[in-house]
């Protein structure tokens, strides 16, 4: 049987794979999926030590977080849909209307 | 075969999310996102949680990527070129701390290795649909009722922020 160590080390590795992602990508819809990415490596977190502990409740966190993660999905394409309406592009680097 | 059936899911799950961050087409990329969301969902499956798998299939693989590639169509963005052609510092400033993360999430791991739990004894009976609907119903009614809320404002919220015009007044 898998020890919990090999979903937690897959969880963290996913993670970081998030984070990479978000730092060197230049397209706002592909940093959003990288946030869900790393959403859902924190969710592998939470069911693995869920399960091995035999307690329901992390599953249930879980089941909460997947519903903030679409509503924050829908209003931050709707935020990204409202950016491309004003400066016609969706690169980060392009835009700096709140930069100082 | 439980172990090799994880070894094949999780080199699935990391392989398409390095995947969709490497890929310079967009589409590509969210693709690759489902393809990390469904083994996901078979690694949920290993770990008995069979309610969390549907829901991660029916929530994340089906409604929000269907919302991801609707905005993508609808966005028409063009390939984003140049990703890899030349050696950039942020490149690999962003790898060294990808690199750092991970190491210090597995080190604190195996430093609290021996107070891990083992596998628990009921781990087959809490995933079930019977089960999370026993607890959802009865110890979280209240938060899952404001779910319903929370859900409602987010697609008022959108609604109002993706509008043409705003009207003035």
């Amino acid at each position: 049987m898998v020890e919990i160590d090999w979903f937690l080390g897959l969880s963290a590795i996913m993670f970081s794979i998030g984070i990479v992602g978000v730092l060197i990508r230049r397209n706002a819809v592909v940093i959003f999926m990288c946030v869900e990415l790393m959403l859902n490596a924190v969710n592998l977190s939470l069911v693995s030590f869920s399960s091995f502990h035999g307690n329901i409740d992390g599953q249930i966190f879980v089941f909460f977080a997947l519903a903030v993660a679409a509503a924050e999905a829908v209003v931050g394409l709707a935020i990204i849909i409202a950016i491309f309406r004003n400066n016609l592009t969706v690169d980060v680097t392009e835009i700096n209307l709140l930069r100082w | 075969m439980i172990v090799y059936l994880f070894i094949l899911l999780a080199v699935l799950a990391i392989g398409s999310a390095l995947a969709m961050v490497i890929n310079k087409n967009v589409v590509n990329s969210a693709l690759f996102l489902v393809i990390n969301m469904v083994s996901l969902a078979g690694i949920y499956l290993l770990l008995n949680a069979q309610f969390l798998a549907v829901i991660q299939i029916l929530v994340y693989a089906g409604a929000i990527m269907v919302l991801f590639l609707f905005v993508i169509m609808l966005l028409n963005v063009e390939d984003e070129e140049k990703l890899f052609d030349k050696f950039r510092v942020k490149y690999f400033l962003a790898f060294i701390l990808g690199v750092a993360v991970v190491g210090q999430i597995l080190y604190s791991i195996a430093g609290v290795a021996d107070v891990l739990p083992e596998i628990s004894s009921n781990m087959a009976e809490i995933g079930t649909v019977e089960a999370a609907g026993d607890v959802l119903y009865t110890k979280y009614l209240l938060p899952f009722e404001m779910t319903a809320i929370l859900l409602t404002a987010a697609v008022v919220g959108a609604l109002m922020i993706a509008q043409y015009k705003i009207k003035k007044g």
